[in-house]
């Protein structure tokens, strides 16, 4: 077993003469130190380890820990399984975040001790830290799903909603099955990641059996009462572009699977598909669950707003997805990013003695593609509710695009270059 | 507001005056690099854009105050800027424009 603290880990990097010289001790650097621990390197995690940083010139020493070697993007995957993009145009390595400093570690976390302020890896090893970032992702709720409960069943009937290897095999179901089979996603109720995901998800697979399969169907079983997201411009989608190819059923929850015939099992009916694709529930990955901060319904993790700390334990900060919402906040990577960049503010703040700022405001755009080429939109803006303690979206801020266009395809793609390289990019 | 107070709320008032939009920087001295890193996302670390959405970083102030402006108003058609643009304050948009000017 072997331990690193902030003195080792400035030995293991390079010394801290170098890094000052890479980011300058010019007016206005943060006079924090100490060392962070970021758990997760997606678009919350990632983008903390390099805010943290950026924003402290080098005078804080950041170790992201990410079980992954390269990062696997969920926004835009959706364009892998229609088959207009590969797995290696949605992956991106951590190098940019070596080059800010970052100390990258691969491995598994499995303990947190937040009275020792250490983290254990599976190989055996323990972090300590000065204060820690959980950005853990979901994790899904197998147990609601007996049919589902088994890793046989998990390979055949595939998810796809943590981009990876699921991804392509779900592309690969879908080429292999013959024209004129049903191809049903099932929808969870919400909150899940990605409010416009399944429908985005429909729509572009629609796109390619129109293509390639015509006589194929689609098939949304929703457990909602309705579309959770971006209603009226699906709905249009679908009845024009898609008739007769996608068939939309709201109210439709899933009670169980019968994975080896493929079948959906409903409250009153059973659904058999030639590619079924189930969304399970889903609750804060299984880190947060273990180390006591998914306090609001066992599922997810209430924080303080103003600095991403966790209410649970304090000296965690959690982000993303994991995090139980602000009203009518999404669970998305844009917003994983927004909260990163709040909550590496915060923390910087913190380690030098400094209150969080008391005006945190984020952000966010989803864009959804309907085919290969035309994008739809959902943006908000959410500030800082001093009263209440959480963020609300500002009135009169924030909408949707008014009709499926080309534009927004292209800043789409656009949109991905750019936040992969905020969260991953090395210095510019 | 009760008489007595008065005399105090328009003190703060006139210190608030004096300063102009430098009290709300006060709060917090890295309140216009928070607020700037909220656009990052599509425009880029610091506003340098990878390339096909605009590029913030050394814009000058009042250019892209301007355009903001035009956004909010609805004067300058977008896709989605329209929309973002309308979620932050006059004195936002003024601490983002300075900040990304004062980008290299």
């Amino acid at each position: 077993m072997t331990r690193f603290d902030r003195r080792e880990f400035l030995r293991a990097t390079g010394a801290a003469g170098l890094l000052a010289g890479l980011y300058g001790c010019g007016a206005g650097a943060s006079k924090a130190s100490g060392h962070v621990v970021v758990i997760g390197g997606g678009y919350g995690g990632a983008t903390a380890a390099k805010y943290l940083r950026l924003w402290s010139r080098g005078g804080v020493a950041v170790t992201l820990i990410e079980r992954n070697a390269q990062f696997v993007s969920c926004p835009i995957s959706n364009l892998v399984v229609a088959g207009t993009r590969t797995l290696a145009d949605i992956t991106v390595g951590y190098e940019g975040l070596k080059k800010h400093g970052v100390k990258v570690v691969q491995g598994d976390v499995v303990g947190i001790d937040a009275d020792k302020r250490n983290v254990r890896l599976a190989n055996g090893d323990a972090v300590s830290y000065d204060r820690l970032v959980v950005a853990p992702g979901i994790d899904f709720m197998y147990e609601g799903l007996p049919g589902l409960n088994s890793a046989g069943a998990q390979e055949s009937i595939l998810h796809a909603w943590k981009a990876g290897p699921q991804t392509v095999a779900l592309r690969k179901q879908l080429e292999a099955m013959p024209d004129g089979g049903t191809y049903a996603i099932c929808i969870p109720k919400a909150p899940y990641r990605c409010p416009p995901g399944p429908y985005e998800r429909a729509s572009v697979i629609a796109w390619y059996f129109k293509q390639q399969k015509p006589k194929s169907r689609v098939l949304i079983l929703d457990a909602n009462e309705d579309v959770v997201s971006k209603k009226g411009l699906f709905m249009k989608v679908w009845g024009d572009a898609y008739k007769g190819i996608v068939e939309y059923r709201p109210q439709s929850e899933l009670r169980d699977v019968d994975a080896a015939n493929r079948t959906a099992i409903l409250e009153f009916d059973k659904v058999k598909a030639d590619v079924l694709n189930v969304v399970p529930a889903q609750r804060a990955g299984a880190i947060a669950q273990q180390a006591g901060l998914a306090n609001v319904n066992q599922r997810w993790c209430g924080i303080d707003w103003m600095s991403m700390e966790s209410t649970a334990v304090k000296g965690i900060h959690v982000l993303g997805d994991a995090t139980f919402p602000a009203p009518t906040m999404p669970k998305s990577g844009h917003m994983a990013n927004q909260h990163a960049k709040l909550a590496a503010a915060a923390i910087l703040n913190m380690l030098s003695g400094q209150p969080p700022s008391d005006q945190p405001l984020v952000m966010n755009t989803c864009y959804s593609f309907v085919d290969d080429k035309r994008v739809i939109h959902v943006s908000s803006v959410h500030a800082y509710d001093a009263p209440n303690k959480t963020l609300q979206p500002v009135k009169g801020a924030g909408g949707l695009s008014s009709e499926p266009n080309e534009v927004e395809g292209k800043v789409a793609l656009a949109w991905a270059k750019n936040i992969w390289a905020d969260m991953l990019g090395g210095p510019a | 507001m009760k008489l007595r107070s008065a005399p105090v709320a328009l003190t703060t008032l006139a210190a608030a005056l004096a300063l102009g939009s430098s009290s709300v920087q006060a709060a917090d001295p890295n309140l216009a690099r928070n607020l700037a890193a909220t656009c990052a996302n599509c425009h880029g670390t610091n506003g340098k854009s990878q390339g096909g959405i605009e590029p913030l970083a050394g814009v000058e102030k009042e250019r892209l105050l301007t355009k903001l402006r035009d956004f909010r108003s609805g004067a300058k058609p977008a896709t989605i800027m329209h929309q973002i643009s309308k979620g932050y304050s006059e004195e936002q948009l003024d601490m983002i424009a300075g900040w990304f000017a004062a980008q290299k």
